[in-house]
């Protein structure tokens, strides 16, 4: 025993494959020898001893709504009137795009002016297109917009864009202020940053329970939601960006006499533009992301065009209504970065001393053409709404195909479905559920200890501990197997897709813009394709999340092996290595660090992708948060959250402890 | 008769590093380079002194990372010197409070900037515009006012132009038209032509003095370029590792440099460059007939053509004193070919 402990902690060689064949015992006969010596507790957390953290969040959040007051105001009015900031736009641009403006309630309501009719809204984003960059943008988001309105997806399409607009501007405000703060006071920034870390690991589903709790379900509820999901990105590329304005530009702003506020809104603010475009572009990403999921708690749209569908099993019309989530974020995305290139690039305009009309004329023709529109909408229906016999619907040509892959190509699917469930995710399944929760946290700690000394150990320990103690082991072992065997995959597929980019300029094109379109895609959208192919199940969220995560690991292969010092393979061909020698003496070990911080994206990744695939029916602490989601239940909720958030925060020490190690070995550091 | 002093640095210091505040208190001795360097500190700018007087340009000269951006800076209230104090017109700009500073940089200061520090997102125009515009000075007034200094630096017609559709020699006359746009009287110009290609950097050379002989501002032009310092300066400061190693004219550095240091700068420097016919003449009345006549202050390489060209000697005039000496075409050749000459 002491030998054994002894290589634990001294031996490197040794210690993973002894740690690893310890726990493959224990995992196996683990079970019955806590029988025989009649310890249950060893690998059954006994529910006495389960902690009630759940019920006290549950009661503070009621205490919270039903009697905290702040003197001036009650938290309720407070969320009352957060509900009413946005609630009054949002109205608005859903009245504007889509449902007209009417006066008085319910059956008695009259319309007292139409929403923009679809010819209106299509030439705005020509306009914009062509405004922010040339005819060929106009075009392409001209061309998404008409995709909407022909195959019949404007009205659910006009819905989720307008929760576009009204998060968009106020995550990116908000953002933006808070960024400015972070820049400002050091003190706050020190506050504020393990803050944005955490979020950045809590699935989103977990606060947006207690969110429901707050603002009831409904759409301000969703788009609270999603504004907080969207901001923290926002928050710092705006301190990142200020921090990178020159120091040049910052010392005039000072020798011109600008006051703080003048600094920061007249010269730091507007130098960093290109980078607080970046955020900008990123909170629209988010947000088409964060409205979609959310539109199932009330918001309505694409998102729950999708998900209905999805549980029916009618994969036409879900995927058609998928297809228009991805070509509405490929317009955004395209229009955004246009607008972002535009702020670092424009010229001056030689038309300056024309008039109004002339130096305004996408302006113009838009007012003109939505003015032109609404009047010639109140004769002629179909300039208002496109007509309903004119639009093609794809729906039943998806179902056909994918009954006819179905028929053809079910024996091959499921061949491979089962082979890989067999010999792959089952065996991993059955050893990870069969670690006994005190073994884990002892080797969560061993672990920790081993790659950053007594106070990684305490971390991960002690929040693997505190997953035990909230009686969700069994389903953490779930969420680790499935992340698990979804990032393995990915990163076998991923890691030498990079390693090929890298030194291949073509390989690198083709890998490139398929991960470019990998990234713009909503992750709600992975769903579809997988689940019309291999149903519900583990394996279909297996494949979705290796979809959804395999970017990073491509990435930052290719990112490690490209900035391997030249020299150094140069070195390697000198001293006569062959290709394959070369991969794997030097490329490899060298890109290493950058490897390990891409596996950790992926990892993080492929948690928040977990809890959606839950959506369709996996197990799991996802299923936990969704659950607490149907029911309303905040304290499950936030503990399973955090759970989650806990076993991604382990992942990344451990691995970032690990990418530091290989750096030190290396002598890159 | 010497002008009125506008600024006034004494014993500035500017030390970095975490243990730079207490560093330099209860001391009775100045720290020497060994002790700062072995606290762990770096002295960017130690101990510096100097008087800047009303209408001259001072230059302050070293190579990279001799503290001359630090040093300006300072001067500036940009960064908070160590210790030290910085007189602006008798006051000290380092006890000054906020407001009062914001006062003075809206009215009195002005700085160019090596990389120019342009706004990007405002044209020509809005750029020189917005100093006045930092005051509050409504758009048509502020507007005006820029189209002139913009004028005055030759970009007349550029006015709708965004900084980054200019060559970088339009560019800094955009920075200097925005300097200039509130009349400073004291203007910094941190190696405000460094960036720029030579033959472009003479050509700005050139327009600097041309600005200056209508504007009499009072100018400190930091440079890394020993000729680019002598061609404008009136007076040079030297610095080297963080200390002012020598304050002089041109002409004095060049005859009695402080430091083998600085003397290595000057060598091959053209005498008939700096030398003065105040210092080349023969003192004192001049006997027999002269063929004109030149200022004191008049450099050799701008008379020698006529000096050489002439038998006769050039009486030298200087103001108000009348004729001090003569200069003759021998004194004039032996610079022309570098001989040395007896300091
Ligand atoms: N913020 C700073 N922190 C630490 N050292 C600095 C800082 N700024 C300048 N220095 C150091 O001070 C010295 C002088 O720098 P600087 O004034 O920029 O020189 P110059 O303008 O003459 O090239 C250099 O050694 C530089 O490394
Ligand atoms: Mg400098």
């Amino acid at each position: 025993m002491s030998r054994l402990i002894a290589i634990l902690t001294r031996e490197g060689r040794w210690f993973w494959p002894v740690l690893f064949a310890a726990t493959w015992l224990v995992s196996t006969y683990g079970r019955d020898a806590a029988r025989a010596l009649d310890a249950r507790w060893l690998v059954k957390y006994p529910a006495a001893w389960r902690l009630p953290l759940k019920g006290e969040i549950s009661t503070a959040m009621d205490w919270l709504v039903e009697e905290a007051n702040f003197g001036l105001f009650t938290f309720r009015e407070l969320t009352r009137g957060i509900s009413w900031l946005i609630e009054i736009p949002y109205d608005f641009a859903r009245s504007a795009l889509i449902e007209g403006f009417e006066r008085g309630q319910g059956s008695n309501a009259v319309e007292i002016a139409p929403s923009l009719s679809w010819i209106a809204v299509i030439v705005a984003v020509v306009a914009m297109g062509h405004y922010a960059r040339n005819w060929r943008l106009a075009a392409l988001v001209g061309g998404c917009f008409a995709y909407l309105v022909i195959f019949g997806q404007w009205d659910s399409a006009m819905v989720t864009l307008a929760s576009v607009l009204i998060a968009v501007p106020i995550g990116a405000a908000g953002g933006l202020l808070l960024g400015i703060a972070a820049y400002r006071w050091p003190l706050f920034d020190r506050i504020l940053l393990p803050v944005l870390d955490l979020m950045q690991t809590v699935p989103v589903f977990a606060y947006l329970v207690p969110i429901l709790f707050l603002f009831g379900f409904n759409a301000v509820a969703a788009l609270v939601a999603t504004i907080i999901y969207a901001m923290p990105p926002m928050i710092r590329m705006t301190t990142l960006a200020l921090r990178t304005v020159p120091d040049e530009i910052r010392e005039f702003g000072v020798m011109t006499g600008c006051s703080r506020r003048q600094l920061i809104w007249k010269v730091l603010v507007p130098s960093a533009a290109p980078g607080l475009m970046v955020g900008v572009n990123q909170v629209i990403m988010l947000t088409l992301n964060m409205v979609i999921i959310a539109s199932m708690i009330g918001a309505g749209g694409l998102g729950y065009d999708v998900l209905t569908s999805l549980r029916r099993l009618d994969i036409g019309t879900a995927l058609e209504a998928g297809i228009a989530i991805v070509v509405m974020a490929i317009a955004l995305d395209r229009l955004s970065q246009a607008f972002a290139e535009r702020a670092r690039t424009e010229m001056h305009d030689p038309a300056l001393s024309a008039g109004w009309i002339r130096r305004h004329r996408w302006l113009s023709t838009v007012v003109a053409v939505a003015a032109a529109t609404t009047l010639a909408g109140l004769l002629v229906p179909a300039v208002q709404t496109y007509p309903e016999p004119m639009m093609i619907t794809t729906g039943p040509f998806w179902s056909d195909l994918v009954r006819y892959i179905n028929v053809n190509f079910f024996d091959q699917f499921e061949a491979f479905k089962t082979f890989l469930l067999w010999y792959f995710l089952l065996p991993v399944k059955r050893f990870l559920g069969g670690v006994p929760w005190t073994w884990g946290i002892g080797v969560m700690t061993l672990v920790g200890w081993r790659f950053g000394g007594w106070r990684l150990a305490l971390l991960t320990g002690g929040l693997s501990l505190f997953i035990a103690v909230n009686g969700l082991w069994p389903k953490a072992m779930i969420t680790v197997y499935l992340c698990g065997v979804s990032v393995v995959i990915a990163s076998a597929i991923g890691i030498p897709l990079g390693v090929l980019s890298a030194s291949n300029e073509r390989a690198n094109r083709i890998v490139g813009a398929f991960i470019d379109t990998l990234q713009t895609l909503p992750s709600f959208v992975y769903l579809i394709p997988v689940v019309m192919l291999f149903r519900v199940g583990d394996f279909a969220a297996m494949i979705a999340v290796v979809l959804y995560a395999l970017a990073p690991a491509v990435r930052y292969a290719a990112h490690g092996v490209r900035n391997i010092d030249p020299q150094m393979i140069e070195a390697g061909i000198v001293s006569g290595c062959t290709r394959w020698q070369l991969l794997r003496r030097i490329k490899l070990p060298l890109a290493m660090p950058e490897i390990l911080l891409g596996l950790n994206q992926t990892i993080m990744l492929a948690l928040s992708m977990l809890v959606i695939t839950a959506l369709v029916g996996t197990r799991g602490l996802g299923q936990e948060v969704y659950i607490a989601l149907t029911k309303a239940d905040s304290g499950r909720g936030i503990i399973a959250g955090l759970s989650v958030a806990f076993i991604a925060i382990i992942a990344d020490r451990i691995l970032s402890a690990s990418a530091r190690h290989a750096r030190a070995r290396l002598g890159l550091e | 008769m010497e002008k009125p002093v506008k600024l006034d640095c004494r014993n500035v210091w500017k030390l970095y590093g975490d243990a730079a505040d207490g560093f330099l208190d209860n001391r009775t001795s100045e720290p020497t380079a060994e002790e700062i360097h072995a606290a762990g500190l770096i002295g960017a700018v130690r101990n510096a002194n100097v008087r800047i007087h009303d209408g001259e340009i001072f230059v302050i000269m070293g190579l990279s990372g001799s503290g001359k951006s630090t040093l300006v800076r300072c001067l500036a209230r940009l960064i908070e010197p160590t210790a030290g104090e910085v007189l602006f017109e008798g006051r000290d700009l380092l006890r000054m409070a906020e407001k009062e500073l914001i006062e003075i940089r809206r009215k009195k200061m002005g700085m160019v900037f090596q990389h120019f520090a342009l706004l990007p997102h405002l044209t020509v125009l809005e750029n020189v515009a917005f100093p006045l515009e930092i005051q509050g000075i409504g758009r048509a007034e502020r507007e005006a006012r820029a189209r002139e200094v913009i004028e005055l630096v030759g970009l007349a017609g550029r006015e709708a132009y965004y900084p980054r559709e200019l060559s970088g020699g339009q560019q800094q006359r955009v920075g200097i038209a925005r300097s200039l746009a509130v009349g400073p009287e004291l203007w910094f110009l941190d190696e405000p032509f460094s960036a720029l290609d030579p033959l472009i950097r003479r050509e700005m050379q050139d327009e600097f003095l041309r600005l200056q002989a209508l504007l009499h501002k009072t100018i400190v032009f930091i440079t890394h370029d020993f000729d680019e310092a002598i061609r404008l300066a009136d007076r040079i400061a030297i610095m080297q590792d963080g200390v002012i190693i020598q304050v002089a004219t041109p002409e004095q550095l060049v005859l009695s440099p402080a430091s083998e240091y600085v003397a290595e700068f000057t060598r091959h420097i053209p005498r008939a460059k700096v030398l003065s016919a105040r210092t080349l003449m023969r003192a004192g009345p001049v006997d027999g007939a002269t063929a004109g006549e030149v200022a004191a202050s008049d450099r050799i390489e701008d008379i020698a053509a006529r000096v050489v060209a002439s038998e006769l000697p050039f009486g030298v005039v200087d103001g108000a004193a009348g004729v001090i000496g003569s200069i003759g075409r021998q004194a004039v050749i032996e610079v022309l070919a570098g001989i040395q000459h007896r300091p």
